[in-house]
């Protein structure tokens, strides 16, 4: 199975081991993972600003570095959510529509198409609060949502459960966004950070010792507003934790 | 600001200290049980012993952009009223969840009751007609409103015919739009509000700042003061039951002596010429029953068919508003009674063009529980008035912009587009999704900050060309330097100010892969 690994823009500058977990988790299931040299963005920063046009010359890059893949996976829940929601911008042509269908989340690609059934090598001895990114939660389905009054599931807990050690403690609002938003989090910074501040305030509350979440970006938020408030927690991508980070 | 500022509470082992014991004597009935009606069985929050100033909201400019942002870091400055705010809806939306789970079918009602309205929304015209059939046959006069200055217009004429200078009425938030009691002021007629919340609103001289709560933003400590300096209360005794009662002996005798009374409207029923009005206090009753006049104005989206629709939109409202059942009055007026009169005025202000909008229409749907808003996050820590709107929250967020595009403009962004707002939503309104489809609007008709724009336009053309995208962040120790610019393209470090710097890292991904698996030449 041909896979484009797509690493967005933060994780590339910022969080490079998530980028390095991921692609080495893939490769721990045999894969044939590529990584198109060229990359560089999904377009979010700016459709999401509303500046569709603006994309496009940026969603155009990403359907050339990504055509001709079986499948395209990417670490972040908020930049798949934009490939296979938002990347509007230009024709839809069939090059484009294939690139959009078949990129993945890791969670969910591990979940749905693998189908993992054990990760032998992970083992992560600590109380673990699980942090839902809003667009991996509501936008690509990751779990059920505490909105909605249907069975509960969860990918990303269902692969955690397969780690060794994990203790999962639970959050007073599980699935309360944490307030940083892309550019919400510049243009709303009152909010935005005490948004942070009561998520970070909840992950302490609740015991936990590190917070694992899909979506570096996120984490990159709740990181700053817990080293801002002295509160000692850590924060860890879910592809480090599945593909053994020792912490 | 420490941890230990900002959740004293840790320390003492509760979530809140200001929540008030079950054993306080003022939260039981007279049968000594706990009180748990509607919005009695809310978490009760004690107002703080402290006296913080209630923030103010908005600053409103004429046509100018809401600076909703500026508004609500003014909030979160008065931290015990953010707190208390938070926690008050937060506690809704748990019971808002309760309410829901303890219904099976939940989801497949919401499901109906989104396609009953799709349905009646797209017969409109033909619904609206049997409607005022109906009503006439039953003795109604019915009029007709173009927006909120003709509506004005149409009541003060209908008040004029009767020598009417006193109206009691019901909460109403086509009435705010229409900026009625403004414009009746100006006209020398006195209005009484009959809704606490909305009361106290009134009194204090600000809009509501929640569809069902309207003053929620305050705490027990404000409406102590606004009571004592307009009804004479005791400015020190914030105690929820004498202020309610306050009220409630204060506006008695203006319901007795009113020369009209006026209500809004929460469903209207097109087959029988009904008029519902849902309310935990039965101030709509007293509103529309007491006197000799009575108008309900109707916004003309709140058609429903049949009354065998009206069930299932009543087992959705009151559940996602407050997480109770069901109202504690559900009122239906159709016929005047012997010797009265009764007027409806239907109301379109602006209705007609929504449902004309193939993205925003089924805004229309909406039937202002406040879901959406006790859910929101991000209304939650700004407080309502921060909006500068009629509408606050997600639903004013995706509503406010077709009354003045411009100035509010900026309501669409003051959103994480997290999605929480849509799946609360009774009637299955794609909240979000209006949002982010209101930003291309505004961005296209260039409605945004010109910097703004300006930023994006900059960061799509780095971001489309790998080699100047890595020039801006390739080398590993400079990436920190350019990125907190590059990833929020804002000249001012806004992000430093509330939280702390990301690690700059070693290198970038790009870099190790180069280094690590490109030595061979491969990939």
């Amino acid at each position: 199975m041909r896979i484009g690994l797509f690493v967005p823009c933060y994780v590339d500058a910022f969080e490079p081991e998530v980028g390095i977990a991921t692609l080495e988790l893939l490769e721990r299931f045999g894969l044939d993972v590529h990584y198109p040299y060229d990359q560089t963005c999904c377009g979010q920063p700016m459709t999401n600003t509303g500046c569709h046009q603006e994309a496009a010359a940026t969603e155009a890059l990403f359907v050339k570095n990504f055509s001709g893949f079986d499948y395209v996976v990417a670490p972040s829940g908020s930049c798949v959510h934009q490939v296979r929601e938002h990347l509007t911008a230009i024709p839809q042509t069939d090059a484009v529509r294939k690139v959009r269908e078949t990129t993945f989340e890791l969670v969910e690609f591990l979940h749905d198409v693998l189908k993992v059934e054990a990760l032998p090598w992970a083992r992560f001895p600590h109380k673990v609060a699980y942090h839902a990114n809003c667009n991996a939660l509501r936008g690509i389905d990751h779990a059920r949502p505490s909105e909605l009054n249907l069975p509960y599931f969860s990918k990303p807990l269902n692969l955690l459960k397969k780690v060794a050690g994990v203790e999962l403690v639970n959050l007073a609002r599980p699935d309360e966004c944490c307030g940083f938003g892309g550019a919400f989090s510049v243009f709303e910074p009152a909010v935005s950070a005490k948004m942070g501040y009561d998520k970070v305030a909840d992950q302490k509350r609740a015991g936990a010792d590190y917070v694992v979440s899909a979506d570096s970006s996120c984490l990159m938020h709740q990181k700053g507003c817990a080293e801002r408030l002295g509160l000692p927690l850590k924060y860890i991508h879910i592809a480090q934790v599945l593909n053994g980070a020792a912490a | 600001m420490s941890a230990e500022e900002l959740h004293p509470r840790e320390r003492e082992g509760v979530v809140n200290p200001a929540v008030r014991a079950a054993t306080d004597e003022s939260e039981r009935g007279q049968d000594g049980r706990r009180l748990d009606h509607a919005e009695g069985s809310s978490k009760p929050i004690k107002a703080p012993p402290v006296r913080e100033p209630q923030p103010r909201g908005a600053k409103i400019r004429g046509d100018r952009p809401i600076d909703q942002a500026e508004a609500a870091e003014r909030f979160l400055a008065a931290p015990l009223h953010a707190a208390a705010h938070d926690e008050r809806l937060w506690d809704l939306r748990k019971k808002r969840d309760a309410a829901a789970f303890g219904i099976p079918e939940w989801e497949e009602l919401r499901e109906l009751a989104s396609q009953i309205k799709t349905h009646t929304l797209s017969h409109l015209d033909l619904y609206l007609e049997q409607f005022e059939a109906a009503a006439k046959a039953n003795g109604v006069h019915v009029h007709w409103a173009r927006d909120g200055a003709e509506h004005n217009r149409i009541v003060l004429g209908i008040l004029r015919d009767h020598g009417a200078r006193t109206i009691v009425k019901s909460k109403s938030m086509l009435t705010e739009e229409c900026g009625f009691r403004h414009f009746m002021a100006g006209e020398g007629i006195e209005i009484i509000e009959t809704d606490l919340g909305e009361r106290i609103q009134q009194l204090d001289d600000e809009e509501p700042s929640h569809i069902v709560a309207p003053a929620v933003h305050k705490t027990r400590l404000d409406v102590a003061e606004v009571f004592a300096r307009t009804l004479g209360t005791d400015p020190d005794n914030d105690d929820a039951h004498y202020l309610a009662e306050s009220q409630r002996e204060t506006t008695r005798p203006h319901i007795l002596a009113a020369d009209a009374g006026m209500t809004g409207c929460n469903f209207a029923i097109a087959e029988t010429g009904t008029v519902v009005t849902c309310t935990n206090e039965g101030n709509a009753d007293l509103s529309g029953n007491v006197p000799k006049l009575q108008i309900h104005s109707i916004g003309i989206e709140k058609l429903i068919p049949r009354i065998e629709h009206l069930g299932v939109f009543i087992r959705l409202l009151s559940r996602s508003a407050l997480g109770s059942p069901i109202t504690q009055y559900t009122s239906h007026f159709r016929k005047p009674r012997t010797g009265s009169e009764m007027h409806y005025v239907l109301v379109d202000n602006g209705r007609a063009a929504r449902l004309g909008m193939e993205e925003f229409w089924t805004s229309l749907k909406c039937i202002r529980c406040g879901a959406c808003m006790n859910t929101c996050p991000v209304y939650r820590r700004s407080g309502g008035l921060s909006y500068g709107a009629t509408y606050a929250g997600p639903i004013g967020l995706i509503i406010d912009p077709t009354f003045n595009k411009r100035k509010y403009s900026t309501l669409p962004f003051s959103s994480t587009m997290n999605g929480s707002c849509t799946n609360v939503c009774p009637v299955k309104i794609n909240i979000h999704e209006q949002i982010f489809a209101w930003r291309k609007v505004l961005a296209e008709e260039h409605q945004i900050p010109l910097l703004k724009q300006g930023m994006m336009k900059a960061a799509g053309a780095v971001l489309a060309r790998p080699a100047a995208y890595r020039a801006a962040i390739g080398a590993a120790d400079s990436a920190l330097k350019v990125l907190p610019r590059f990833a929020v393209y804002n000249p001012l470090n806004t992000w430093g100010k509330k939280r702390e710097m990301p690690d700059a890292p070693r290198q970038s991904f790009h870099a190790w892969y180069k280094e690590n698996r490109m030595k061979d030449g491969s990939k």
